[in-house]
């Protein structure tokens, strides 16, 4: 087995999520990038497991297993976020999110008052 | 050292071709909802890989928790969102720094890492349930249940974020 072919392959995955993460808008998408990102990361440290020699066996598979579990509790935070996001704003645009909250009027939000827009979906 | 082509080999490169095209799929198509489907194959072509390098376990743990749970939450998110269904051209910014960066480190990391591996050859130790089990209730029983803490505190989290009431009263409490 030639570990060059996971190994490259690995590496375009990771080039394609970095593309994904900063061509998307949509906050969803840009999570699909990121995972991609995580999965190059696992190709690694599964392939360098299984072809090279080392005193403590397994440990590239046991963080690959860690990673996978990192990047299930990420993208359940990260999707509570987004959702939040779309509640507050009707939008999950991420070129259209403020960085900061000083001038809320020159940031043409799709709802001026994001207090209104909680409280009227509170039973 | 032979440099002839095995099985694994051509099932790998196989494999491999299928998650590119897939992963390319992702970041370029113009439906929200097909770039969930296109993950789908991208990571189960992933988790291909990882039985063709004789990682079983972890093959079967990618199909559970990344094709099972996290793609079904993107998909709810998709539709939680009120995604549009059909095609969308707004989905992109300009393209030519992400081609940049993300071409520039992908090509990079793929030239770096054929340097370094050239056309080697390596029998593939097989890491099955049993051997990677015991490697991570010895070994790693630490790091395990700082994770288990870590779920915990991401669950914790995550209904907290997405509780309106809460988000309500501290809004209300600033503006007051």
């Amino acid at each position: 087995m030639h570990p060059v072919i996971p190994y490259v392959i690995a590496a375009l995955l990771f080039g394609l999520g970095v593309y994904g993460v900063l061509v998307r808008r949509n906050a969803v998408l840009l999570l699909m990038a990121v995972e991609l990102m995580l999965n190059a990361v696992n190709l690694v440290l599964v392939t360098a497991d299984a072809t090279v020699r080392v005193s403590l066996p397994h440990t590239g598979n046991v963080f690959a297993l860690f990673v996978i579990v990192l990047a299930a509790a990420e993208v359940g935070v990260g999707l509570a976020i987004v959702l939040q996001l779309y509640r507050v704003r009707q939008s999950v645009q991420v070129d259209t999110v403020p960085l900061s909250d000083a001038d809320p009027t020159d940031a043409e939000p799709a709802d001026p008052d994001p207090t209104d827009a909680v409280l009227e979906r509170t039973p | 050292m032979t440099s002839a082509m095995t099985v694994a080999d051509a099932l790998m490169i196989g494999l491999g071709a299928v998650a590119v095209g897939a992963a390319m799929a992702v970041v370029t198509t113009r439906q929200i909802v097909r770039a969930g489907l296109w993950l789908v194959v991208a990571l189960g072509a992933v988790a291909g890989l990882y039985l063709a390098l004789a990682a079983e376990l972890l093959a079967w743990v990618q199909v559970l928790i990344y094709v099972g749970a996290v793609v079904v939450l993107l998909l709810f998110a998709v539709m939680l969102t009120r995604a549009p269904i059909g095609i969308s051209d707004d989905l992109d910014r300009p393209r030519a720094v992400g081609l940049l960066v993300g071409g520039g480190s992908g090509l990079g990391l793929a030239a770096l890492l054929v340097d370094a591996y050239r056309w080697s050859t390596v029998d593939p130790a097989p890491a099955g349930a049993e051997a990677l089990g015991t490697a991570v209730f010895r070994t790693w029983v630490l790091p395990f249940e700082v994770l288990s803490v870590l779920l915990l505190a991401a669950l914790v989290g995550a209904i907290v974020v997405s509780r309106p009431d809460i988000g309500a009263r501290t809004a209300g409490e600033e503006g007051s």
